[in-house]
């Protein structure tokens, strides 16, 4: 039997759980709130909550002054060119180490995982020598490489977390049933495997959108996505927290609409199926 | 049934991941190595010839490195004693039954979504600056001296902003764990009369273990590398300058590539024996 729970009860709890998400979420709502003040507004004390004269003028002084767009589409060049690529790279492998398991399998699973523990910084240099040698620096191929390279670990296991889970009786049912490979792959794989692909993409371009220690010592002008936009808000000169909020807002709120819809394989994929 | 045939196709479809994460793990590890050896300077005479162990031992001895140490112990240290604990007191709070459930779990999980160098400058700015930060208007209405976070606290402040971005993470696991405890063995507790504080210490928590393990593991890897938030808050000043921000000031803002190669050798052995532990635990989970 379901435990019963008093109105009373739940009524505290709904206040105790909305008291303290919307405490947590309180410095998003008020960058988003900021964002639509006039400078002046955004400064006064006491600080002024949600009665102002609401203005747009933010959003378009910053994408007046700093092209915000191009930022933008760097960023969804090197988020989206390295998951897809990385997609390409891993489905095979996950599908091969899924459905056709050696006893080396989990060794080389693990040491894939391994390479994602590698410290960023130990290796920057090196990185920072080949991509002048190859004229990589500062352009967004070369973004999309290093990204598509520290997230394939965990592209690779996902989808093997998913792969595994397609069972294979029903492979074989539908074999029985007389089913060519290519009715096979169309009709039954494809459509089991969808899924988990779609949340393997999904994770990995919210990781790539948001990774900054790559984006701001590889890229310059040229090459650099919102990370590096946001960062170039930091001097203390150019400090306006109307436009930085707007700002921020225009770089969040892609990633942060994006992260809502994949919160379930948020956990299986950081954790790798590991809690249920 | 895996024939002759489908294992070698098996190996050829893998063959292109291999390469690349092999390729990706040893030609950047090995110039690495091979410079923490190197009196290397690019931009004063460039490469001066072998240095032996100098470059270790230098780092090292270094009056900056146990600071940095410290500093990065600290950081890791305090966010996960504070994400740990209020993630367990939070997925405890959202597992109970209540109105609007989803939308204050996406309250809660959002800031896991911002990027770190928005986060970093909403939290300089907008919060912890001492004239127009909302604390110092919060200080003030209180009748206190607001307080110069980023210089007087520095690394308080750092723990909060990380602390701020994990939490959300730690919650969203520890909730899923939760989610699976078995009520039923909750409410027999609950009739034979067990108090809610041994309740929580005999059945909640050892429920959690594996959750609560995976997150400290996970968010240790993550917070050992921080990065964009001291970039962007205090460049390493005033007592934040982890071991990663020590390592990348030697390589790229004084550009002494040998003496931070050597770092970055101390680097990845340190995360290396993190992730023994890690892989032990993810490595049992295959198995299951």
């Amino acid at each position: 039997m379901a435990r019963a729970v008093t109105t009373n009860r739940k009524i505290v709890n709904t206040a105790a759980a909305w008291a303290v998400g919307l405490l947590i979420f309180f410095p998003i709502l008020w960058t988003i709130l900021t964002s639509f003040k006039t400078e002046a507004t955004a400064i006064a004390d006491p600080p002024v909550f949600l009665f102002f004269d609401w203005t747009l003028e933010n959003y378009a002084v910053v994408q007046e002054r700093s092209n915000y767009a191009r930022f933008l589409w760097n960023s969804v060049i090197i988020a989206g060119g390295s998951t897809i690529l990385g997609l390409i790279i891993a489905i095979p492998a996950a599908w091969s180490m899924a459905f056709v398991p050696s006893r080396r399998t989990k060794d080389i699973l693990l040491w894939m995982l391994s390479t994602k523990m590698l410290p960023a910084v130990g290796v920057l240099y090196p990185i920072y020598l080949l991509f002048i040698k190859m004229g990589l620096l500062d352009t967004r191929l070369g973004l999309v490489i290093v990204m598509m390279l520290i997230n394939l670990p965990i592209i690779v296991w996902m989808l093997y977390t998913y792969f595994r889970e397609i069972p294979g009786e029903i492979l074989e049912a539908a074999r029985m049933d007389g089913a060519s490979l290519k009715e096979e792959i169309i009709h039954i794989l494809t459509p089991m495997a969808v899924p988990g692909i779609a949340s393997t993409l999904l994770l990995n371009f919210i990781l790539a959108w948001n990774e900054a220690f790559w984006t701001l010592n590889l890229t310059a002008a040229k090459a650099a996505p919102l990370t590096a936009f946001i960062a170039s808000y930091s001097s203390p000169e150019g400090l306006f927290y109307a436009k930085l909020s707007a700002a921020s807002v225009m770089a969040i709120a892609p990633i942060l609409i994006m992260g809502w819809f994949s919160q379930k394989q948020l956990v299986r994929g950081l954790t790798f199926g590991a809690v249920k | 049934m895996a024939t002759q045939h489908s294992r070698s196709a098996a190996r050829l479809m893998m063959a292109p991941a291999v390469v690349l994460l092999l390729g990706w793990m040893l030609v950047p590890l090995t110039m690495t190595l091979y410079f923490s050896f190197k009196k290397y300077l690019p931009l004063r005479g460039g490469d001066l010839g072998w240095a032996g162990l100098d470059n270790y031992v230098r780092f090292v001895t270094s009056s900056a490195f146990w600071p940095s140490v410290q500093a990065t112990l600290l950081i890791v240290g305090g966010v996960l004693a504070i994400t740990v604990v209020f993630g367990v007191l939070l997925a405890m709070l959202l597992d109970q039954p209540m109105w609007g459930q989803g939308i204050v779990r996406i309250l809660v999980i959002a800031p896991f979504f911002v990027m770190p160098t928005v986060s970093a400058l909403v939290w300089k700015n907008m919060f912890m600056d001492p004239v127009n930060g909302l604390f110092a208007h919060l200080w003030q209405f209180f009748g206190a001296q607001p307080v110069e976070w980023l210089s007087n606290a520095s690394l308080t402040s750092i723990i909060m902003i990380v602390s701020w971005q994990w939490l959300p993470f730690a919650t969203l696991i520890l909730l899923t764990a939760i989610q699976s405890l078995d009520s039923e063995q909750l409410e027999a507790a609950e009739m034979d009369g067990a108090p809610a504080l041994s309740r929580f210490r005999f059945i909640i928590l050892p429920h959690l273990g594996r959750a609560i393990t995976i997150v400290v593991l996970i968010q240790t890897i993550f917070l050992l590398s921080i990065f964009a938030e001291i970039f962007v808050t205090t460049q390493g000043s005033f007592g934040t300058r982890t071991l990663t921000y020590l390592i990348f000031q030697r390589v790229l803002e004084s550009q002494n590539v040998g003496l931070g190669s050597a770092g970055g050798v101390y680097a990845i052995i340190l995360a290396n024996i993190v992730a023994i532990f890690l892989m032990r635990i993810v490595g049992k989970n295959l198995d299951a």
